[in-house]
This record gives C-alpha cells, structure tokens and sequence, in this order.
C-alpha cells in the first residue's frame, strides 16, 4: 500500500510539472529558433527596421510591431466600453433572469471558432468598410471591429466578477447617503473594483494581441506601417502563420525572432495583470 | 412636540417570512428614541422601511404607512434618493469606503455638489460633530481602513452627518465596538441629541438604559411597549419586557 501512495503521488507531481516544463521548452525552442539571427542582424535593426523582405535580406518587424499595437488598441478602444457597460449593467442592474440570459449567451461567444468571428468580418465588414469609407477595406478598423468582438467575453466575465466581489455595503452605504444608483455605481463599486477591471482588460488585450486567424482574414496583411484606421496591417502573429509555411534558413529563423517578440510581449502584459489583480487582492 | 417620522400599521414581508406585524410609533422632533430587542426582533428592517433601503432587496412586501414631516415617504412619485438624503443611516459594522478619510466625509456633499473650501469646511464640522476631528485632522488624506474601529464607526457617523440629514438611523452602532469606544460613540449620540431626529437601535437593554430618552421593546415583529427609560426599566407593563431586561430570555 505505501509504494502505491509513493507511486501516485510521483504520478502526480511528473503531470504537475510537465506544464511548467512544456511552456519552458516552448520558450526554449522559440528562443533557440530566433536569438541566432537577432545576433546576426542586431535586436535594434530587427525591432526598429520597417523593410521585411527576409528573402532579400531585409528583416525588419517595425510594420508588424506598429500593426499589432493599432489594431489591439482599436480593439480595446471599441471592446471595453461595451465589455464595461455589459459587466455592470449584469451585475448592477439586470434582473436574475436577465443575467441568466445574457452570461451564458456571453460565454457561447467565447466559444465560436476565429476562423468564423473571420470569415463574418470578411463578408460583411470589410465590403461595408470599402463602400461606406474607403479604401481597400481590408485594415485596422475591420481588424479592429473583429477583435473588439472577441474579446468581448473575456473582459466583460472578469470584469464581471470584480464587481460582483464588491460588499453590498458598499452600496448600501452609498446608497444611504443619499446617492443615486449610478452615482453609487461610479463613485464607490467602480473604484472598488478597478483593479479586477484592469486585469480583465490586460487580459482582453492578451487575447487580442495573440489572435491570428481571423486578422489574417481581415487585416489586408501588407508590410506597411499603417497611418490611417483604413490602411491594410499585418500583425506579428500573422506574419508567423503566413511565412512559416514556406520559410527556410535566415527566413525561418527570423519568424522565430518574431515569436520571440511576441512571446516577451505577452509574458509581460500576464504579469502586468497578475500584479495588478494582486494588488486588488491583498488591500 | 410635532412628529418628525411616524408609522401606521407597518407590516413587512421577507418573501412569506413576516418580520413586522404592524408598527405603530411616533417620534418627536429633534427627539432621540431608543429601539431594543433581541435578534430578529424587526429592528433592523424597521429602520430600513423607513428610509427605503429595503426597496433594494427582492422579493419583500410592505403595507401600512411611512410618514416623514407628514408626507407618505412610500407615495408615487416620491424619490427614494432625496429621503434618504433627509434620513441618514449608520450601520452596524462600519463601512468604509476604499477612499481617504477626507474622501469618505467628503462623500455625500460631493454626490450634492458640494466643491472647494464649503467641502473642506463641512468635512471639518462633521468630523467634530462625530468627536473624530481631533484624532485624524494630520492624515485626512490615509486611507479609512488605518483608522481602528471605534474610530471607523465616529467616520460613518461624520459622513452621515457631512450629508446634513434631519433623521438618524443608528443600527446596532456599536454591536463590533469595546466598551471604550461604545462609550465615545454613545457621547457622540449625546451631542447630538436635540439636533437631529435620532432612532437608535439596540438589543442591549444597558445601552437603552445608559442614552435615555424613550425606549421602544420590540419582540417578534411587534412592538410590545414603548415608554420613557426611567419608566421601562423600572415598572414594565408587560411581562416579556420584564423578561428581556432582567435578562431572562434574548
């Protein structure tokens, strides 16, 4: 019987570790992959050069760089305030059964494919964009519009659960003084859950900076730093997945670079939300 | 003495749960009345009728009146916001809210447009209002939960009285207080008796002996008795007063 519990015991400890283990060989092989040619090229010529033609020797990620930052902001600037007015009006307003309608809905929208959340803005969006303003459709803002969809749930359910975590005495003290419902909600839940909120929108943004598909299907992906909402973009994580098929040698190696990059965003945005979160916690 | 907060028949339900069974009081102006009895007794939900905190909370019914200055506080039409502005509330466990302790006073004269140094001035008064100010008048700007609880509970107080209500609700205010700080916050109620329409809750019968005034014995819901201090605690009418203050039951 002893060996038995040693035996499941050891089980379970290997199971728990390989986790931990398979994000450090991704690490690994990301790293290895990559770091060769940012020494070749340099990090500053390789994060800062805006030609990318890796079959000709240009490895430059600047456009890809600027691209996912315009289209993960445009996608924040549109998700949050609808994620923000659906958390509180789901936990602050509506009714049992009208939360018990709209959450499950909500989660059922987490759970769609990208590939169709990009094939809607394919048909739909991005002819609308083209004949209402312009230009080949294809860009930031159909991007954008797609994302902000996407991480609707994501945000709203965190944001969701912050406010739920505040005391009712916080409202009913507010309200007691005299406060109107939604002075309470902005003066006092608000506040209180501000740093569950903030989590829940770093980690919108995470999903949106990692989401591929269905930005490839609308972003128009041309290698060019895009000045207006209208101009075609391609991301990092599009230029990994378009390229990776083909690439070979240098090529390869600076797709890699850009996993590379990627994966460092991404670290540091999770513990910028697990910082935050924490500190909501412990106060 | 003309009636500030009177109730007719008040009944409430929580769901099919009775937890008033049809309140009859009166309370004077500037007049300070103390309502003892044991848990579940209606105490708390009687305040709460009174200024229509309980409209918030689901699936509860009331009948009979709520008149404040003479007006029905339950007729159409009537905003709940602006009565609970007239009547303010303290509660059991203080609360304060994650702000400074300027920012907690200065919560409900902001919510009424109150800015600039008026703000700064009522914060003031209400702090030494509440016996607060000497204590916190060199870290206005720390946060409300450094204060210890004797003192977070005189912080509910000055922020009820920053809102300059007419009525009071005081709901078990010192239920989670030691004794030393109960005694500072019973003062407080002291200074402010004649000021303001104070209905003081309790179920310990030493405190309604200790603030006077007149002490209303509510038991299960119904309101068994309500006489001057002096004269409860001395010759009770009925029985199950005379129970609860000799400690015999609750």
């Amino acid at each position: 019987m002893k060996g038995w519990e040693w035996l499941i015991r050891r089980v379970l400890v290997v199971m728990a570790f390989s986790s931990l283990s398979l994000l450090a060989l991704i690490a690994l092989f990301i790293f290895a992959g990559g770091v060769p040619i940012l020494a070749e090229v340099g990090v500053e010529q390789f994060l800062l050069g805006t030609r990318w033609a890796p079959t000709r020797g240009h490895y430059g990620i600047l456009p890809m760089i600027a691209g996912s930052l315009w289209v993960t902001g445009g996608a924040l600037v549109l998700g949050v305030p609808i994620a923000l007015a659906c958390a509180i009006y789901l936990s602050e307003i509506a009714s049992e059964p009208v939360g018990r309608l709209i959450k499950p809905a909500l989660e059922l929208l987490a759970g769609i494919p990208s590939v169709v959340y990009g094939f809607l803005g394919l048909v739909i969006l991005v002819p609308l964009i083209r004949v209402l303003l312009g230009g080949p459709g294809f860009s930031v803002l159909a991007a954008s519009c797609v994302l902000a969809v996407m991480i609707l749930p994501t945000v709203t359910s965190v944001s969701y659960d912050a406010l739920r975590a505040v005391p009712a005495t916080y409202r009913e003290g507010s309200l007691a003084l005299g406060a109107t419902r939604w002075q309470t909600i902005r003066m006092s839940v608000l506040p209180a859950a501000r740093s569950g909120i903030l989590a829940g929108i770093i980690l919108g943004m995470g999903r949106a900076i990692g989401e591929t598909m269905a930005v490839i299907m609308v972003a128009g992906n041309a290698t060019l730093i895009p000045v207006s909402p209208l101009d075609p973009v391609r991301t990092l994580t599009s230029n990994i997945a378009l390229e990776l098929g083909y690439a070979a040698g240098k090529h390869r190696e600076a797709l890699f670079a850009t996993g590379v990059v990627l994966f460092l965003i991404i670290m540091g945005l999770n513990l910028v939300a697990e910082a935050v979160a924490g500190r909501g916690r412990s106060r | 003495m003309t009636a500030k907060v009177e109730t007719h028949d008040l009944k409430f339900w929580y769901g099919k749960v009775q937890a008033l069974k049809g309140i009859t009081l009166r309370v004077g102006t500037g007049e300070q009345l103390t309502i003892m009895g044991p848990t579940g007794s209606g105490k708390t939900t009687f305040l709460r009728c009174l200024n229509r905190l309980n409209d918030l909370v689901p699936g509860t019914t009331r009948e009979g009146q709520v008149l404040i200055d003479g007006q029905d506080a339950y007729r159409a039409g009537a905003d709940p916001d602006a009565l609970r502005r007239r009547v303010g509330m303290v509660f059991a466990l203080p609360i304060p809210l994650p702000m400074s302790i300027f920012d907690n006073v200065a919560y409900g004269p902001r919510l009424h447009g109150v800015r600039g140094r008026h703000l700064a001035e009522t914060v003031e008064r209400s702090l030494r209002s509440a016996a607060l100010w000497d204590e916190v008048k060199d870290r206005l700007g720390d946060s409300a939960f450094s204060l210890s609880g004797g003192q977070q509970q005189r912080l509910s107080i000055a922020r009820v009285l920053a809102v300059e209500p007419e009525i009071i609700l005081m709901d078990e205010p010192c239920s989670g207080l030691d004794p030393i700080s109960t005694l500072r916050v019973e003062e407080t109620v002291e200074q402010l008796r004649g000021r303001y329409t104070i209905i003081f809750v309790t179920h310990n019968p030493q405190q309604a002996a200790r603030l006077g005034g007149r002490v209303a014995f509510f038991y299960l819901g119904e309101l068994v008795e309500c006489a001057p201090a002096a004269q409860m605690f001395t010759r009770p009418r009925d029985r199950r007063t005379e129970d609860y203050i000799s400690g015999r039951f609750g």
